[in-house]
């Protein structure tokens, strides 16, 4: 029997409304358990001395100062931990050419970016080991930074890494149809050079881990703030030559992650490797001023790109070549071509347009490396699409919205691949856009921009369409060879006393995915949220899953969850016909209760059947299946990637003598299948525009052309705070995912992938009279007036 | 990071403070609220500090009116001088002045003589005195003495205060019938520090003009100031920008910073006017 999702009505209707998170109250009381909240016995603190200069060569450590600080045990070198911990190369054979050098958990012989540790110092308390930190003398010879991303395949730019022969690690050209002999042949073509200020997350909790080898036992332990416990539990194990089956990755309460803690970082992999040499437990936990330069950084692209386009407005070719630097390693084992490789996929993505030329061209330099972050690559196509498709309407005297719809895909017109060969399932970009002119009321905020503009206001509206890539299979990491699950599972137990606990591999950062995971399963069992525990986090307890990334907790957990949920509702039922003496097909279970289907009426409560089960399992037939725990995996089979679509639009004000944007409004219609939590979706969508907002006129880090990190502390990487955000209405399309019963498909990253275009479509829609546009993000108040002319230097 | 304090002293009375202060050889820091000082010491910035805490001290802290002038105590909350009626009726500056620094829980822990003393370039509250031509009182070993708001700030968190001396209140004069007050400034984002920022006072004995994150310290800009008085608002732009040579940073150059300077005086000008209107 499947779940009749349309009717509302229906027993057990959880799924679909807005059910309170059962881990809300422990949060907001302070009763969560991080990382740092964990002291085991006789455990030990670890600090790191890093890099201060970008490129050097280490000539030598001196450290009998630091010994000598009251409270330090040991202090380790690269050399010393790379006795015990292999390199790793942050490569996947599916992208063809990447190439990265072994990275070691501290550095060995040169250092390449500032912030890359080299020295661990372990003493009894986090301040002995900081004190001690600071005496630590390493002498380096200053070697030629590469900082500069256009230049770093230039001839007389010094090549970071000799034996890899250039600075080049990736590069991937698409082409589809003929792309020149679109250019040479358009009524218009217009071409803009944008630029993505490299961000980094700055997750609330920092990165932490703290590691437990236990050599009696021959197994490690490491409590880690991690978006992927499996993942980890690889890497330790391959790493640190320990069967994955002694590593146990136990991942409790996550204070945010936003992509910054599914990564590998030496740091966290040097505590490991000195737990496993001291047989002590190691804490570590980021301080925020190296969170800086030790967390990736994301986004620093550079973009040139064309559009040209027919005199009705049909898109007729979208050229692009992007670059970025990545810092000196390619992360592993993710790598750090997938930003540039996104940007390749997603272009030109809502548009049903023929010809399409995409180069990335991935290179190295001496900053902290990037990699994986929020919305990943979505940002910056969302900014090159949705800014080309403005500037062509405004060359052709086109309304923007018009154009947009001219050009989209029809609802009805899938599956479709696109021109940069990515299949959608089904989309639904022309609802959307309806639903968004309902919503913003298009004409009256048009009026009221005229009139504003009569009073020498410069408002401006911005609409930007978009695709996310959600549910990813393995053809996003698998494929490449990398041990990363893109199946997940759930185990479903049903207690004595009727409760109910789920077990999945999918993770909890403060998102609410455990509160997902628990109107899934009490609506796939028949019982109450409230009688549902979930347990996320555990190598050792849970099914074996790939965690929580790529938009993937809702659709692909949330499945395995609803199918382990009904596999238990039919184990129960099997049990409660027999008892009963019934039909099971004509039991159902609601609110707790065994009941008939068709009247409702309460035949037995589940905690008899409990009872029944566990302590009286005598009185049941011999041979009737009492298996109240089921276990389900889900993996997505038709499609590489669910695709979602959207469409955002943002109603500012440009001060034009100031230069200040203020945020009058943003709206989002997101179409992310079926949705299970309304509240959770739309607090997801807010929080992924509040992040992209940050992109668009706040996040910038500052590097100088040393090398040396300008603004690595909180109060000068500005990121977006409640003061400066305007009020944010989200309305939504379902149209569910047929590869799964629950239909669901990923929310997370949604609001990050079109708000910076929305945003800066609407700078440029207010500034367009005045003959000024800005594509350089961030938009500070600054680029703004020298967009305007208004600056003598 | 974990900071390294010297040590720590809590002071009974301003006399104990002075005598810890002596006893510190050169290490001693003053500790009031602790909103700039103990984050600079978390980021050590500052370590070895010998901290003597005066933030238990009674009779440093309130507000009272000493006839021509408002006496605030240098323990004097951000939050409590916003809140205060007597500053709102006779230095309304610096009531407008707290909605613009940090946040709630830094007003509600900063002191305005911990602001004063630290001389942040950024900070309002020392552009605000400067421009009300207020007196900072300090005390030492060898008694106390009245120091000019004009003679106080000498360079980047650097006053006229020594370095046996405690800083123990300001007066101010209570702005005359008619006397308007404002204080315009830019930043980013809602409690950041100023990207540039003036107070402009307008009395019957002309205007006072003092600039802030502009340069090493709040800057009296008296060339533009007596433009003013001469009602030359151009005349005064200029002047002001000829004044300044703002530092550039990651948050701005110094020609967005001179030329939102010119902005926020046409600014302070027309409000200065929508006041007395």
């Amino acid at each position: 029997m499947s779940i009749a999702f349309g009717n509302p009505d229906r027993p057990n209707s959880y799924i679909g409304k807005t059910v309170p998170r059962p881990n809300a109250e422990k949060l907001v009381q302070g009763r969560g358990r991080y990382v740092d909240d964990i002291t085991l016995p006789r455990m030990v603190h670890v600090a790191f001395v890093r890099a201060p200069l970008a490129h050097a060569r280490i000539i030598g450590i001196d450290a009998e100062a630091a010994r000598a600080v009251k409270g330090v045990l040991r202090v380790f070198t690269g050399a010393d931990l790379a006795e015990v911990c292999t390199p790793w190369v942050g490569v996947l054979a599916h992208l063809k050419g990447l190439k990265s050098p072994p990275q070691h958990a501290l550095a060995v012989d040169r250092a390449c970016w500032v912030g890359e540790p080299v020295v661990a110092v372990v003493a009894t308390t986090r301040a002995a080991a900081e004190e001690a930190a600071t005496l630590v003398e390493v002498d380096y010879d200053p070697l030629p930074a590469v900082t500069d991303t256009m230049t770093a395949l230039d001839a007389d730019t010094p090549v970071i890494h000799p034996d890899l022969g250039d600075n080049l690690a990736f590069r991937r050209l698409h082409e589809e149809g003929d792309v020149d002999a679109a250019l040479a042949n358009a009524h218009k073509v217009v071409s803009a050079r944008f630029r993505t200020a490299r961000h980094t997350g700055v997750t609330l909790e920092p990165r932490s881990i703290l590691v437990d080898w236990n050599p009696a036992e021959g197994q490690m332990t490491a409590y880690h703030a991690t978006q992927a416990p499996h993942m980890m539990q690889t890497v330790l194990a391959t790493h640190l030559g320990i069967p994955e089956s002694r590593v146990r990755v136990i991942c409790g309460d996550v204070g945010g992650s936003y992509g910054i803690k599914v990564h590998v970082y030496p740091d966290e992999v040097a505590t490991a490797a000195i737990s496993r040499v001291m047989a002590r437990p190691v804490k570590f936990v980021a301080d925020r001023l190296e969170s800086f330069t030790s967390d990736i950084h994301a986004r620093d692209h550079e973009i040139e790109a064309r559009i040209a386009v027919a005199e009705d407005g049909k898109i007729l070719a979208i050229d692009v070549d992007d670059w970025t630097g990545i810092g000196p390693y390619s992360v592993y084992p993710r790598t750090s071509a997938i930003e540039g490789n996104q940007v390749v996929n997603l272009c030109g993505g809502p548009y049903d347009f023929a010809n399409y030329r995409a180069q990335t061209t991935v290179v190295f330099q001496n900053k902290a490396p990037t990699c994986q972050y929020r919305a990943v690559g979505h940002p910056i196509a969302v900014a090159i699409t949705e800014g080309l498709v403005d500037m062509a309407a405004a060359a052709i005297g086109m309304d923007p919205v018009e154009i947009r719809r001219r050009n989209m895909y029809a609802d009805d017109a899938y599956p479709v691949t696109s021109p940069a060969k990515m299949r959608f399932e089904g989309l639904s970009h022309h609802a959307s856009m309806n639903k968004l002119m309902e919503m913003i009321d298009y004409d009256a905020l048009r009026a009221d921009q005229e009139e504003a503009r009569k009073q020498g206001k410069h408002r401006g509206i911005g609409i930007a369409s978009f695709i996310e890539l959600t549910n990813p299979s393995p053809f996003m990491y698998g494929i490449g060879g990398a041990r990363i699950s893109a199946q997940d599972g759930c185990t479903v137990r049903m207690d004595p006393d009727g409760s109910v606990v789920a077990l999945s591999g999918v993770t909890e950062q403060g998102q609410g995915t455990e509160a997902m995971l628990s109107q899934v399963v009490a609506e796939g069992v028949g019982v109450t949220p409230d009688k549902v525990r979930i347990i996320t986090g555990d190598t050792q307890v849970t099914p074996y899953g790939g965690g929580t990334w790529a938009s993937r907790g809702a659709g692909i957990g949330g499945e395995a969850a609803l199918q382990a949920a009904r596999a238990l509702r039919g184990s129960i039922l099997e049990v409660a016909a027999s008892m009963l003496q019934a039909d099971a097909a004509k039991l159902d279970i609601r609110a707790g209760q065994v009941v008939d289907a068709d009247s409702g009426e309460e035949r037995m409560p589940l905690e008899e059947l409990g009872r029944i089960v566990y302590f009286r399992g005598d009185t049941l037939p011999k041979d009737l299946p009492r298996e109240l725990v089921q276990t389900r995996h889900f993996i997505t089979m038709d499609y590489p990637f669910a695709f979602t679509n959207g469409v955002q639009a943002s109603y500012l004000e440009v001060d034009t003598d100031t230069g200040v944007v203020t945020l009058l409004k943003h709206w989002c219609v997101e179409d992310c299948g079926r949705v299970i939590n309304p509240q959770l979706v739309d607090e997801q969508i807010r929080g992924g525009i509040v992040q992209g907002l940050g992109g668009a006129l706040y996040e910038e880090i500052h590097y100088d052309e040393d090398g040396q990190l300008l603004n690595g502390s909180m109060a000068d990487y500005l990121v977006p705070m409640a003061g400066e955000m305007p009020d944010m209405q989200i309305g939504h399309v379902e149209t569910p995912t047929g590869e799964s019963e629950l239909g669901a498909k990923g929310a997370g990253e949604a609001g990050t992938a079109g708000a910076p275009a929305a945003v800066m479509n609407a700078i440029n829609d207010a500034l367009r009279p005045l003959g000024a546009q800005v594509t350089e993000m961030p938009f500070t108040p600054e680029r703004i007036l020298r967009a305007l002319g208004k600056i003598d230097d | 990071m974990k900071a390294s304090a010297g040590g720590y002293a809590r002071a009974r009375d301003v006399r104990h403070a002075l005598d810890l202060l002596a006893a510190s050889d050169g290490m001693g820091r003053i500790l009031a609220g602790g909103q700039s000082l103990v984050a600079a010491m978390n980021m050590r910035l500052s370590e070895g500090d010998m901290l003597v805490d005066i933030s238990r001290i009674d009779g440093l802290a309130g507000v009272t009116d000493e006839g021509a002038v408002l006496r605030i105590g240098a323990l004097t909350r951000h939050a409590d001088v916003g809140a205060d009626p007597l500053v709102r009726a006779h230095a309304p500056l610096l009531s407008a002045a707290v909605d613009h620094i940090a946040h709630a829980a830094i007003r509600n822990r900063g002191t305005i003589g911990g602001a004063l003393a630290h001389a942040d370039p950024a900070a309002e509250f020392p552009a605000c005195i400067l421009a009300l031509g207020a007196t900072l009182h300090a005390e030492g070993p060898e008694g106390t003495r009245e120091i000019a708001a004009e003679d106080f700030f000498q360079d980047v968190f650097t006053t006229a205060l020594a370095e046996d001396e405690i800083l123990t209140a300001v007066t101010i004069p209570k702005a005359e019938t008619g006397e308007v007050q404002v204080l315009e400034e830019v930043a980013r984002r809602s409690g950041d520090y100023a990207l540039a920022g003036m107070c402009l006072v307008k009395r019957s004995a002309g205007h006072r003009l003092a600039v802030f994150s502009v340069g090493p310290t709040p800057l009296l800009a008296t060339d533009a100031m007596a433009a003013l008085d001469a009602g030359d608002m151009d005349g005064a732009v200029a002047a002001l920008k000829d004044a300044l040579d703002p530092p550039s940073d990651t948050q701005a150059s110094a020609a967005y910073r001179k030329h939102l300077a010119g902005v926020l005086l046409r600014r302070a000008v027309a409000r200065i006017g929508e006041q007395q209107a």
